[in-house]
């Protein structure tokens, strides 16, 4: 066991730049439902608010490629325009989330001391509140629009974000050359920006896209609660909702937006599993 | 067990006490920032002045915030939890019935899910690279990777609808007999042990790999040791504190699961009664489920915490 695992550590795959076909398949796939999240809406074949059948959760058809829902109206146009709050409320709620636990990370890396224990306790505390819980307590108090979920969405994945970025960052802080930076006098923020950022870069990137996924899940949970978007927008947690009631004679419309998240979350983590070491983790 | 170890062990209990107060603070606080006067709201129509302000006066309302937070917390901690808004019952009394469902539910799914999630995690740690490995870790990711909701999508899809084995969603109160509340139990311990073993044997799997590459299954393995040996003689005993740490861990994924698991299968526990209560900004309701549901979270990652100090010598400097 301990022969081969020598072996593998010595193999090009894990010293170079190797892609897997998987990890591009992988990144094909998000790159589609980006797309998707921007033109979504103009390459709907029918208007996603519009009723156009009057049968009610329809079969697949040739009229409507992936069914209709409880009220008649075209899945695939509703599924292509739910792509926008997915992704888009998503991304904005990552992008959020890991600035503020990396930059925080980072200082409390490089300042330590009290400044460290205290920014550190006070994320623990937020953490230890299950994060579904966290979102149904404050919805419940100041209601769902899409700041408000963007916003909860972000304090619930910052401290997961800034553990991860500490501890990378305490690593790169020992380094010699942060030593020699400091003993030149520089300030903390060039040390942050030029001597810690560029070499923990790598691995905060592939952690956003695991945490992108995260957050994704609970949109979804959110909304299947009905706390996420609210009617007449849906995502694709409130397409499951809506639809629910399909589910016992087996509906498309259940399962079509559920498969929309699974494929745009389990390419996520495939591309991320699948990515080059490089730039994976720099310490291997 | 040494003096140190002790008090390491009493310093993380305390740690986890702070926690708790923190959390009731943030719990009180968000539910502080309704917008809107809850006293208005419960009136309607027969909301006069006068009457408003007896109400007030009466949910000791008029007080400051950081008054009624200490009068809050010393309910609590007489576990009085106070009254709904919406019927006027005792939270605890509500609470108390549904709190015993979940737990049933939760025990039912421990039950069913540790057992098998860690025998495959420890047989996936040692054929590891192997066909069956691949397998059982693909279909993980793929699990850990989709919302809740689809997991219980397919399960009722495929045992009530194209097996017709079991009841799709209903919940009903029939326990005639043990298969009956078998029958009745089955769909959301499915749906819960799929959501909550991934995690396990996720978990699972990498302690044991951690172990496999200590120098003394090195050792063992050159001394001409067999396999079986290896893992159960010198790796197991080794992994056991992060394996024990690793199932704390998972189940407190339960406590995700199950928000949405009760919501599907209308089960009656407490998170289908907080999410009810959160539809009718029921808000002495939410703070009681909500507590419960962080003591119970907090236990579990102390229980973790106190383990991996047990069981791993280097934690305890």
């Amino acid at each position: 066991m301990a022969m081969t695992l020598s072996l593998r550590a010595l193999s090009p795959r894990r010293l170079g730049w190797k892609v897997s076909p998987l990890g591009v398949l992988a990144a094909c796939v998000i790159v589609f439902w980006a797309v998707i999240a921007v033109i979504g809406p103009w390459v709907a074949p029918h208007p996603p608010g519009e009723i156009v059948d009057y049968d009610f959760f329809g079969p697949l058809s040739a009229q409507f490629p992936l069914g209709t829902d409880y009220l008649g109206r075209d899945m695939l146009s509703r599924v292509l325009a739910g792509a926008r709050y997915t992704v888009g409320i998503s991304l904005a709620a990552v992008m959020l989330a890991c600035t503020a636990g990396v930059v925080l990370g980072m200082t409390a890396a490089v300042i330590g001391g009290w400044t460290d224990t205290a920014i550190s306790r006070v994320l623990d505390a937020v953490s230890s509140i299950p994060s579904k819980l966290f979102g149904l307590v404050v919805v419940a108090a100041i209601g769902s629009s899409i700041p408000v979920l963007i916003a909860v969405l972000a304090v619930v994945y910052t401290p997961g974000s800034y553990r991860f970025a500490r501890a990378l960052a305490v690593n790169v802080n020992t380094m010699d050359y942060v030593t020699v930076a400091r003993a030149r006098g520089e300030r903390t923020g060039y040390l942050i920006r030029a001597e810690i950022m560029p070499n923990i870069l790598g691995p905060v990137l592939a952690d956003m896209g695991l945490r992108f996924v995260f957050i994704v899940l609970m949109l979804s949970g959110l909304s299947f609660l009905g706390l996420g978007v609210q009617p007449p927008n849906a995502d694709w947690g409130s397409l499951v909702r809506e639809n629910m009631g399909g589910l016992s004679f087996g509906a498309p419309a259940v399962l079509v937006p559920s498969l929309a998240i699974a494929t745009l979350t389990i390419s996520v983590n495939l591309l991320i599993d699948n990515l080059p070491t490089r730039i994976r983790d720099r310490s291997e | 067990m040494n003096p140190q170890v002790l008090t390491l062990i009493l310093g993380r209990i305390g740690v986890a006490v702070v926690t708790l107060l923190i959390v009731s603070l943030i719990v009180f606080a968000a539910t502080e920032m309704l917008p809107g006067d809850v006293v208005q709201i419960l009136l309607g129509q027969a909301a006069t002045p006068e009457a408003v302000a007896g109400l007030r006066e009466a949910m000791n309302l008029d007080q400051p915030a950081f008054l009624r937070f200490l009068g809050w917390l010393g309910g609590l901690a007489q576990g009085d939890l106070g009254h709904s808004y919406a019927n006027r019952m005792a939270v605890a009394e509500l609470i108390g019935g549904r709190l015993v469902n979940t737990l049933k539910l939760a025990a039912l799914t421990a039950a069913f899910s540790v057992p098998v999630a860690l025998m495959l995690g420890i047989v996936t740690a040692i054929w590891r690279g192997s066909l069956f490995d691949r397998l059982v870790s693909s279909v993980v990711v793929a699990v850990i990777s989709v919302p809740e909701f689809l997991v219980a999508t397919l399960a009722v899809l495929i045992f009530a609808v194209w097996l017709g084995w079991l009841p799709a969603l209903s919940f009903g109160g029939d326990t005639s007999s043990i298969w009956a509340v078998l029958r009745a139990y089955a769909m959301p311990v499915i749906t819960l042990s799929f959501v909550v073993s991934a995690q396990m044997i996720r978990m699972t799997r990498a302690a044991v790999i951690e172990t496999l590459k200590s120098p003394y299954v090195e050792m063992a393995l050159l001394k001409g040791a067999s396999r079986a040996r290896i893992v159960l003689r010198h790796a197991l005993p080794n992994a056991i504190g992060p394996i024990v740490n690793a199932m704390a861990l998972s189940l407190s994924y339960l406590l995700g699961g199950v928000i949405i698991v009760e919501t599907i299968f209308n089960y009656p526990g407490i998170a289908k009664l907080m999410v009810d209560a959160v539809a009718t900004r029921d808000l002495p309701l939410i703070q009681g489920c909500a507590m419960i549901f962080c003591l119970g979270y907090l236990l579990l990652i102390t229980i973790a915490d106190v383990v991996a100090i047990l069981a791993n010598p280097r934690l305890r400097q």
